[in-house]
C-alpha cells in the first residue's frame, strides 16, 4: 500500500509464518513417528515438511522486508 | 464471477445436494480448525487496524486512492477468483477439459490489458466513484439510475447467493451446520468491511490470493506426480474418455482445434460464440465495467499505477489454470472410490435424483435413481451398489472434483490451509460485493435521489449502515434461496442479462461523441429488456436455445455467449438510432469523458522496464504463445 501505516504484506508475511511453522512442526512431528493420515496419498514425499518450510521462509522473508517503521 | 460460470455455479451450491445424506468429504483435525481460527482472528485484526484510516468519504469508499500497481492489481484478479470459480470451473475441466480455459484465456486477458491500456486514462481522469458514476457524468441521471438501482440490486442479491453456495460446500465438504456457516462469515464480513471499507475489502483479497495459491497449488504438483507427469496424464485421460464420452478423448486437450462445429467438442461450442461472445461481449462486460473490479482499480494511488493494475493482474490470471484446470483433469484420471476402483463424477441431478432418504439406506426412490445413473457411464456393478444402499457406493459431483483431490493429497494442517482458502474466497466474494454495493447506494442511489447536501462524515455513516444492511439483506437472500430453490438461477442471471447492455452503454458514450443522454438511457433500458426477454424465452422454451446460438446442437454453455451477443448489437443500435435523432452534447462538455474530446494527462517518464506498453506487450506474447501450444 502506498502511505504510511502497517503494509498489507507484513500481515501475509505473519499469516505465512505462523501457518508454516504450524505445518512444518506437524510434518516433522508426523516424520519422526511415522503416523500418516489414513488414505492421503504420496506421505511418503513428506509435503507438510518441505511445503510447510516453504511458507515460513517466505512469510519470513515478507516480515523482515514489510515490517513496520521500516524506512 | 463472470458470467458463464452461472450453470456450473447453480449446480454446485444446489440446495438439491444437501439431499444426498452422504458422510463429509473431508474430517478436520485440531491443527486444521486452528488454520482457520487464525484466519479470521487476522481478517478481524485487519478490520480493525484499518478502522482509524476510513474516516474520510475517499478512504472509507476509495481506500483513499492509496493502492500500489500490484496491490490494486492482485485484489482486481482476486475478486473474481472466488471458491466457486475454482470449484466450478474444476469440476468444468473435469467434464470439458481444457476448453474451460477458455474463460481465464481468451475471456479475460484481451479485454484486462484493454481496460488497462485503453479505458482506464478515462474512468481516472474524470474522478468518478464508480461505473454508474461514470454514466451519470456521460449521460446524465436517468442512464446511471438504471445501472446503480440494476449494480445495487444484483450485488446485494449475488452477496446472498455467495453466503448460501459458501454454507451448501461448508455442508456438503465439512459436514457443517447451514446456518453456523451463514452467520459466522456474515458476522465476519460485516465486522472488518463495516470498519475498514473498501481498503479492508482490498487487503483481504489480496490475503485471500496468496491463501488460495498456498493451499491449493499443492494439489497440481502432486497430483502430476503420481499421474506420471503431463505425458501420463494425457495417456491415462485418451485411455479413461473414451468409454466415457462420444467425444475424442483428444479434444480434451484442445482449445480451438474441435470448435469449428457445436458436436465436435465437448463442451457444445461455436468458436465464434467463443471469440465474440465470450471474447468479446461477456468478456469486456465484466471486466471492464462491472463496479466490483473496476472499482478496485479506481483505488490505485495514480494514473500510471491504475493502467498498469490489470496488466499485472492478466498475468496471475494466465497462471490460475494451473491451480483450477489441472486438477480438474488429473481428477479424471487419479480420484479412486474405497474399493480402488476409478471414481466416476456425475452430474448434480444424478446425485439429487439417488438421495437417500429412508433409515435403512436403501432408496427410496431407486426407479428415479435408476434412470438418472442410465444416462451416466457409471459402470453397472456400481450402479448396482448405489441402488442397494451400498455405504462405499458414493455418488459425487463434477464440481466435487478440486475438495477430492485436496482430500486425497493434503494431510491435517495443509487440509486446514485448502479448507481457509475456500472460506477465504467465498468471504472476500461477499465483502467485495457488499462494499460495492455501499458505495452504489451511497454515491449513486442515496446522495443525487435522497440526501443532496450531506456531510462527507454523513455519507460515510450512510456507508457503513448500508453495509449492514447488505449483510442483512444478503442473509435474509440465503435463506430464501434455501427455501425456493429456482431462485438461485434468477438471481445469477442477474449479470448475464445487465451486462451485454452495459458494455454496449459504456463503449459507445467513451468512444463516440455523438452518442446522446437518451440514447444512453434507452440503449440501457431497452437493452436489458431485451436480454431478460431472450432469457425468459430460453427458460420458458428449452428449445429456443437452438434459436438463440443459431445452432441445434448448442448446449446450455453456448446460450450465455449468444445471448450477450446479441444483446449487445441490440443496445448499439438503439444507442446508434436514438443518438442520429437527437442533439448531443457540446464536445467542450466531453472533457475527461470521451475519446478525441480529452487530453490525457502526461506521465512522468519512468525507466522503460516500468513501462505499462512494455508489459502490455509481454502479456500478449504470452497469451498468444499458450494458445498456440494448447491450440
Amino acid at each position: 500500500m502506498h502511505g504510511s501505516g502497517i503494509p498489507i504484506w507484513f500481515f501475509i508475511g505473519v499469516l505465512l509464518v505462523t501457518y508454516g511453522l504450524m505445518i512444518l512442526g506437524y510434518g516433522v512431528y508426523e516424520w519422526q513417528t511415522a503416523s500418516y493420515p489414513a488414505g492421503v496419498q504420496l506421505t511418503n514425499l513428506h509435503t507438510p515438511v518441505w511445503w510447510g518450510g516453504l511458507l515460513a521462509a517466505l512469510g519470513l522473508l515478507y516480515v523482515v522486508k514489510f515490517r513496520p517503521g521500516r524506512a | 464471477m463472470i458470467v458463464n460460470s452461472i450453470c456450473l455455479l447453480t449446480s454446485l451450491a444446489s440446495p438439491n445436494l444437501l439431499a444426498f445424506s452422504t458422510a463429509p468429504l473431508a474430517h478436520l483435525r485440531p491443527l486444521d480448525i486452528a488454520v482457520i481460527a487464525i484466519y479470521f482472528a487476522m481478517v478481524l485484526w485487519i478490520g480493525f487496524y484499518l478502522k482509524g484510516r476510513s474516516n474520510t468519504g475517499e478512504e472509507f469508499f476509495m481506500a483513499g486512492r492509496e493502492m500500489t500497481a500490484w496491490i490494486a492489481g492482485l485484489s482486481f484478479v482476486s475478486a473474481n477468483l472466488g471458491s466457486l470459480e475454482l470449484m466450478g470451473w474444476a469440476g468444468s475441466a473435469y467434464q470439458y477439459g481444457i476448453l474451460a480455459t477458455h474463460w481465464y484465456w481468451v475471456g479475460a486477458i484481451p479485454a484486462m490489458l484493454f481496460l488497462g491500456l485503453v479505458m482506464m486514462p478515462f474512468y481516472y481522469v474524470c474522478k468518478t466513484h464508480s461505473v454508474p458514476g461514470y454514466l451519470n457524468l456521460r449521460y446524465g441521471g436517468q442512464a446511471s439510475s438504471v445501472a446503480a438501482f440494476s449494480f445495487a440490486i444484483e450485488m446485494i442479491l449475488m452477496s446472498g447467493v455467495n453466503m448460501f453456495a459458501m454454507a451448501v460446500v461448508m455442508k456438503v465438504v465439512l459436514g457443517w451446520d447451514i446456518s453456523f456457516s451463514i452467520f459466522v462469515s456474515s458476522i465476519a464480513v460485516a465486522i472488518y468491511v463495516g470498519l475498514g471499507g473498501l481498503r479492508s475489502a482490498i487487503f483481504n483479497e489480496v490475503l485471500q490470493f496468496v491463501l488460495i495459491w498456498g493451499g491449493a497449488l499443492l494439489v497440481p504438483i502432486l497430483g502430476l506426480v503420481q499421474a506420471g507427469g503431463v505425458s501420463g496424464l494425457k495417456t491415462k485421460i485418451m485411455a479413461n474418455m473414451q468409454s466415457m464420452t462420444s467425444v475424442h478423448g483428444d479434444s480434451y486437450f484442445h482449445l480451438w482445434r474441435d470448435t469449428g462445429s457445436f458436436a465436435a467438442n465437448p463442451m457444445g461450442v461455436h468458436w465464434t460464440g467463443i471469440v465474440l461472445g465470450l471474447g468479446f461481449v461477456i468478456s469486456f462486460g465484466y471486466w471492464t465495467t462491472d463496479f466490483l473490479v473496476v472499482q478496485r482499480v479506481l483505488a490505485a494511488h495514480n494514473l500510471r499505477a491504475a493502467r498498469m493494475a490489470p496488466i499485472i493482474g492478466s498475468f496471475f490470471k494466465m497462471a490460475v489454470p494451473f491451480i483450477v484446470i489441472l486438477p480438474g483433469l488429473l481428477g479424471l484420471v487419479l480420484l479412486q472410490n474405497p474399493d480402488g476402483s476409478r471414481r466416476q463424477l456425475v452430474g448434480e441431478d444424478v446425485v439429487a435424483a439417488c438421495s437417500v432418504a429412508s433409515a435403512s439406506g436403501k432408496l427410496d426412490n431407486s426407479a428415479e435413481c435408476s434412470a438418472a445413473m442410465a444416462k451416466t457411464t457409471l459402470p453397472a456393478a456400481y450402479q448396482q451398489k448405489v441402488l442397494a444402499g451400498d455405504p462405499n457406493a458414493e455418488l459425487h459431483t463434477y464440481n466435487q472434483a478440486l475438495p477430492l483431490m485436496m482430500v486425497r493429497y493434503l494431510g491435517p494442517g495443509l487440509l486446514g490451509l485448502g479448507i481457509t482458502a475456500l472460506i477465504a474466497g467465498f468471504m472476500s466474494g461477499m465483502a467485495g460485493n457488499v462494499s460495492a454495493f455501499s458505495t452504489v447506494w451511497t454515491y449513486d442511489i442515496y446522495k443525487p435521489l435522497i440526501k443532496k447536501n450531506g456531510t462527507d462524515s454523513h455519507y460515510v455513516l450512510m456507508g457503513r449502515l448500508s453495509i449492514l444492511f447488505g449483510v442483512i439483506v444478503s442473509i435474509g437472500a440465503a435463506y430464501l434461496v434455501q427455501q425456493f430453490h429456482g431462485i438461485m438461477d434468477y438471481v445469477q442471471a442477474l449479470f448475464s442479462i445487465f451486462v451485454a447492455p452495459l458494455l454496449a452503454a459504456i463503449l459507445f458514450g467513451m468512444f463516440w461523441k455523438r452518442a446522446t443522454a437518451l440514447a444512453g438511457f434507452l440503449g440501457l433500458l431497452l437493452g436489458i429488456v431485451f436480454s431478460a426477454s431472450l432469457f425468459m424465452w430460453v427458460k420458458l422454451v428449452p428449445s429456443a436455445l437452438a434459436s438463440v446460438a443459431l445452432s441445434p446442437d448448442a448446449k446450455p454453455m453456448a446460450e450465455n455467449v449468444f445471448r450477450a451477443l446479441w444483446a449487445f448489437v441490440f443496445t448499439a443500435v438503439v444507442i446508434i438510432v436514438v443518438s442520429l435523432l437527437t442533439k448531443p452534447k457540446p464536445v467542450a462538455e466531453l472533457e475527461g469523458l470521451v475519446y478525441g474530446a480529452t487530453v490525457l494527462p502526461k506521465e512522468e517518464p519512468v525507466p522503460f522496464y516500468k513501462n505499462v506498453w512494455l508489459w502490455a506487450i509481454l502479456a500478449v506474447c504470452i497469451f498468444a504463445t499458450l494458445n498456440i501450444l494448447f491450440w
